[in-house]
């Protein structure tokens, strides 16, 4: 584990991307707290002010004459949160669908892939704009939804590993040993899909967050007063002939995060899963 | 051919008939019927209602009297919009998204596919560099983001190209959706073609070619060029549905009167059928697209057809 780190940070593109991240968190989180403006509170004398250092409003104000840097950085935690969580629910159901399919094997195996083929050709985004719909856009029900559909990846590639590790010298050794189905599942399979279980969420994370800020974006995912970055470059497109930086601050923000993730998940899929290096 | 396009066309059935059982259940799955919203009815106006949509059955009989529908092509009234049917308002909407739509996807194998052989075939460090950050920027900046970062600077600071769309007469107001649309799928394909190209070039079969004293051009041409575009082919599925969604906001951003706008307007509203029948039409039409993909493939590589 201690040379999986060490071999981390020594990859340019996983180190750079990793601490823009944790600037970007540390910022979001901290922001908040040390501005002295409320998200939610409006200043009708100065609507669409331009970034300034009067009042701290060092992203301006928005259309209503809330601060921006505030609402930005909440928007970025809501982002941010969305993605975990929804990637968790992902994770979990990926992990348990792939590794049933790959330790169960046979038939059963071939009729739960043949399902998952069969959902890849689905466009998923619009039956979770059906799920908003139908539960008038439930908060929680973002977070549930996109994890719910994000994890058809993740079963393929657990399924994968834990069919090909089965197989293995030392599994075999281990059952001959006389070590139980749950002691080698939990001792002998599970610590070995951990590392590609990681490097799969990482590339998860930006799939989610791209999700969630289409939902804002469309008016369907996180509601006033709450924000997220969809949200925020969707009022930001209203303002776009007189306050630009409504719209490039959380658009451009919005990116870096997305191309961190993604740069992320690459560099650390170069650095431990020998597989798709070929 | 005809065993692969039988099985092909069979094994789509159980994937539309997935669609329609999935998204009639979640609709019907949710609290509260379609018009509770709506101001306090007498129990006998709500009872006419009801009728009148065929909400007094039981839930079985309205799943098989919307699939009937469905296989014809009748996909219900829409709740909000009186006097029309959800078919209707996509048969009327319809020939605009699809044009831009087209236009971005012939956009992007065109100028995706061009980029990428120029790249694999000048592989020096810089122009790889050039090309995979591009293809990492185009892959990673959501359309929503782009459409609007294009439209501040070309429409509205250098007043190039024209943002509204109904104001706008002539085809310049098809630039920046298509193109908006386009960019991010002509970042995958040139990463997608440049990879293939490499390889296929790295074959033993071009070494030969090379051996007998072809010019690289004509290696290229008749000989690299078919079997490295089959991954470009198979990318076309994923890139419809892509396109699709992007095509959902595009819509919105620039004010276009396609099927995207009256979707979101549809799911903003809580116009059940609406959201329904369009979701159920989106999901056909990207199996249906899928298939033709899937029947090319097999059309052009012979190994899929013989496979099982």
């Amino acid at each position: 584990m201690k040379t999986a780190i060490a071999r981390a940070f020594a990859h340019r593109t996983v180190l750079v991307s990793a601490s823009l991240l944790a600037i970007v968190a540390v910022f979001a989180f901290l922001g908040p707290v040390l501005s002295p403006n409320d998200y939610a509170e409006t200043d009708f004398d100065e609507l669409r002010a331009a970034p300034t250092l009067s009042d701290l409003h060092i992203f301006g104000t928005d259309n209503l004459g809330r601060d921006q840097f505030v609402r930005t950085m909440l928007g970025i935690q809501v982002t941010l949160a969305v993605a975990f969580i929804a990637s968790f629910v992902s994770l979990v159901i990926g992990v348990l669908y792939g590794a049933v399919a790959g330790l169960v094997g046979g038939r059963v195996d071939a009729v739960m892939m043949r399902f998952v083929d069969t959902l890849y050709a689905l466009p998923f985004i619009f039956f979770v704009i059906l799920l908003m719909v139908a539960f008038d856009r439930n908060f929680l029900l973002v977070f549930v939804a996109i994890g719910a559909i994000n994890w058809l990846d993740m079963a393929r590639i657990v399924r994968g590993q834990t069919l090909s590790l089965k197989e293995r010298e030392f599994i075999d050794a281990a059952r001959l040993g006389g070590v139980s189905l749950p002691g080698i599942i939990w001792r002998h399979i599970a610590p070995n899909l951990v590392g590609i279980v990681i490097v799969y969420v990482t590339l998860t994370i930006p799939q989610a967050i791209l999700m969630e800020s289409f939902l804002s974006f469309l008016g369907l995912g996180i509601q006033e007063p709450r924000t997220s970055l969809g949200s925020l470059v969707e009022n930001g497109v209203g303002q776009i002939e007189s306050a630009s930086w409504l719209l490039l601050i959380p658009a451009g923000l919005l990116a870096l995060i997305l191309m961190c993730f993604n740069f992320l998940g690459d560099g650390l899929r170069d650095l431990f899963d020998s597989r798709s290096s070929a | 051919m005809l065993r692969y396009t039988l099985r092909r066309l069979l094994g789509a059935i159980p994937t539309v008939l997935l669609v329609i059982v999935l998204a009639f259940i979640m609709v019907r799955a949710a609290p509260g019927g379609p018009f509770d919203a709506e101001r306090a009815l007498s129990p006998d106006v709500e009872a006419n209602i009801a009728r009148y949509y065929n909400l007094d059955e039981s839930l079985p009989r309205q799943f098989f009297r919307y699939l009937g529908g469905v296989l014809q092509g009748d996909l219900g009234p829409s709740y909000r919009y009186r006097d029309t049917t959800v078919s209707e308002l996509i048969a009327d909407h319809l020939p605009v998204s699809m044009m831009i739509g087209g236009m971005a996807m012939l956009l992007a194998i065109i100028v995706g596919v061009a980029l990428g052989i120029m790249a694999a075939l000048n592989r020096t460090a810089i122009t790889d560099r050039v090309v995979m950050g591009f293809a990492m920027l185009g892959i990673s900046v959501p359309v929503f983001v782009l459409a609007p970062v294009f439209m501040l600077f070309l429409s509205v600071k250098l007043q190039w190209l024209p943002a509204g769309w109904s104001s706008t007469p002539g085809p310049s107001k098809y630039v920046l959706p298509v193109i908006s649309l386009a960019l991010p799928q002509i970042a995958y394909i040139a990463r997608l073609s440049r990879a293939s190209l490499i390889d296929v070039l790295s074959s033993d079969f071009i070494r030969t070619a090379r051996a007998q004293g072809l010019s690289q051009g004509s290696i290229v041409r008749y000989h690299a060029l078919k079997p490295a575009m089959l991954p470009v082919l198979s990318y076309m599925g994923p890139a419809i549905a892509v396109i699709l969604t992007g095509s959902v906001v595009i819509e919105e951003i620039f004010g276009i009167p396609g099927v995207g706008q009256f979707f979101v307007r549809g799911a903003l509203n809580r116009d059940y059928t609406l959201v329904l029948g369009i979701v159920i039409f989106y999901a056909v039409l990207i199996v249906l697209l899928n298939l033709i993909v899937d029947l090319l493939y097999g059309l052009i590589d012979p190994r899929i057809r013989a496979r099982r």
